[in-house]
């Protein structure tokens, strides 16, 4: 039932040499046309590999994206603020849904991501790793990690593939909101108390570093994405992307009275591009690879929730086992 | 009247306050996404209702909404126990939420005829939105009340634990036979009437047995500001943000 009969488990190729060079070249050929790839339509293994793992990755970091925000619900100061961010946070993990159905039509079943997520073996977005301490780090990361999710997500609905484009698009328009609404959270700190200013410089300062990370490493040293950014897999290199976030969101941010912890932080107003300190790749690599300081209080929650959850899911299995069952 | 019509309002929004920041709770933390979903829209809706309860009590003289929510202490507060009771196991949650939005539905249904027309056309609204809230409810007793052995008995056992609390709901308050006389509330006995035969007609159609409610003690207090040790620790974590500086604007 899933697109090209092809099942996550059998994928064995990882290059296109095995490929039939005339199916290869009319998938090709279509996507160079601006065309949609469909579930149904065939494609070659390496793309239907990338995009589970793309897809798949994406959708993690929306359900863990959802621990750091989420545990402010309760303390969110005010009715509005409270309201908001439920809201939020809720459309984040209707986001994890889309995703999941998205990866799904390429053969992978949902509780297979899951399964993965939880054991550590496919990935989530680097900066869900790090704490919240103070209202003010939800409020950075209603507004600018959103922001940054933003970047590449209206990138990536350009895509080839169609059901991720179309999920993408509707995750566009509420992110969107998202953007609105945390950008309305810090206007307030910023024209508040000494202490409120305070605190979300604080969380600025705190932030800044992982939300250089939030775009991958440096062109010059990222893998070779050639193949991807043909097939429209991936739509921007990271170093792109970094700089459209910079461009877009530094001058909000000193327009509001922030400093950013960077003393290197110019635009070159030449080739228009931005100047930075490099981030440390070296902290980037090991928080990715389990060593950060919430990754593991992360995916503890993730099993514990699934754990917890497991008699719940056993049950409507079973009565739609029952109710589907031949009669004769 | 004013001082009945007061004991009402709080009760109630109070109720929802409470409850939705227990629905909230969880957001991230759900048996599948789905119930995230739902469970996460349940609490906005509940937060939204007692928000709209208490613009009604401050336009009768009470402190603005964010005043009344985010200060008051325990004592202060008139919510029935179930609400204020730690979420547990989705079993407990799913059981709550069944019993409380029954009556919930319920209360609104009655309260759309009320003489206070503030609360009349407030009831008309929410009990659009409560519909969904019971739907969802019944949905899932009748799925898990039957479904799978451990399905049931947990069922069961939170059914046994909550029951004594529900009835908790029905506390009348000090004041109520005004509420009754003006037509404003047909009352606790008249709503926990309606309210039994919903709740047994959805438990015959599962497994479950509804305990003889003659044998249950209430577990009662709740609308005269007397709580478990569960509502403060939750009120300080509402306010831990807000209380850092009460006048700021956030």
């Amino acid at each position: 039932m899933y697109g090209g009969g092809n099942t996550f488990e059998g994928i064995k190729t990882d290059s296109i040499a095995s490929e039939d060079p005339i199916l290869l070249a009319a998938f090709e050929a279509r996507i160079e046309r601006g065309e949609k790839i469909e579930p149904t339509d065939w494609m070659p293994q390496l793309y239907r590999k990338q995009l589970i793992r793309m897809i798949e990755q994406h959708a993690h970091s929306e359900i863990i994206g959802a621990l750091p925000e989420g545990t402010w619900i309760t303390r969110a100061p005010g009715f509005k603020r409270k309201m908001s961010l439920m809201a939020k946070v809720q459309d984040e993990v209707g986001h994890a849904q889309l995703l999941y159905s998205a990866a799904e039509t390429l053969g992978k079943p949902r509780e297979k991501m899951i399964e993965d997520l939880i054991n550590g073996k496919s990935k989530y977005s680097n900066i869900f790793n790090y704490p919240t301490f103070t209202w003010a780090d939800c409020c950075f990361i209603s507004w600018l990690v959103d922001a940054g999710a933003i970047v590449n997500q209206l990138a990536n609905a350009k895509g080839s593939y169609g059901p991720y484009c179309r999920a993408l698009d509707r995750i566009c328009a509420e992110e969107s909101f998202h953007l609105k609404y945390g950008h309305h959270c810090v206007i307030y700190l910023a024209s508040g108390t000494a202490v409120q200013k305070q605190m979300f410089q604080e969380a600025l300062n705190r932030w800044w570093p992982p939300m250089m990370h939030f775009f991958g490493p440096a062109d010059k040293i990222s893998a070779h994405t050639e193949v991807l950014m043909r097939w429209k897999v991936k739509m921007g290199t990271n170093d792109e992307m970094r700089n459209q976030f910079l461009d877009m969101y530094v001058p909000k941010i000193w327009e509001l009275g922030f400093t950013i912890p960077d003393p290197n932080l110019k635009k070159d107003t030449e080739t228009g591009k931005w100047n930075y300190t490099e981030p440390d790749w070296e902290e980037f690599k090991r928080v990715i690879n389990g060593d950060g300081p919430c990754n593991k209080e992360r995916l503890e929650v993730r099993r514990i929730a699934e754990e917890r959850g497991k008699w719940v899911r056993d049950a409507l299995k079973t009565s739609r086992q029952a109710y589907v069952s031949p009669l004769a | 009247m004013t001082l009945a019509l007061k004991e009402l309002l709080y009760k109630m929004a109070d109720d929802q306050l409470i409850l939705g920041h227990r629905n909230s709770e969880w957001t991230g933390m759900g048996p599948l996404l789905e119930e995230d979903i739902a469970f996460s829209s349940m609490a906005q809706d509940k937060i939204g209702q007692s928000l709209a309860l208490y613009t009604i009590l401050q336009a009768l003289g009470e402190q603005d909404p964010d005043t009344v929510a985010f200060t008051r202490n325990a004592n202060q507060f008139h919510n029935c126990q179930l609400v204020e009771l730690p979420n547990q196991e989705y079993d407990f949650s799913l059981i709550r939420h069944f019993l409380f939005d029954t009556a919930e539905a319920l209360r609104f249904e009655m309260l759309t005829n009320s003489s206070y027309e503030p609360l009349a056309q407030l009831a008309k609204k929410i009990r659009g939105e409560l519909r969904y809230h019971t739907l969802h409810a019944n949905t899932w007793i009748k799925q898990l009340g039957s479904a799978t052995p451990e399905s049931t008995e947990r069922l069961q056992k939170s059914l046994d634990y909550a029951m004594p609390f529900a009835l908790g709901i029905f506390e009348p308050s000090p004041n109520e036979q005004e509420l009754i006389t003006t037509g404003i509330f047909e009352g606790e006995v008249a709503l926990q009437k309606k309210w039994l035969a919903k709740v047994e007609s959805v438990i015959s159609q599962t497994k479950l047995t509804l305990p003889d409610l003659k044998s249950i003690k209430p577990e009662l207090g709740g609308r005269k500001g007397i709580h478990t040790d569960h509502l403060q620790p939750l009120l300080d974590e509402m306010s831990e943000v807000f209380k850092i500086d009460p006048t700021a604007e956030w």
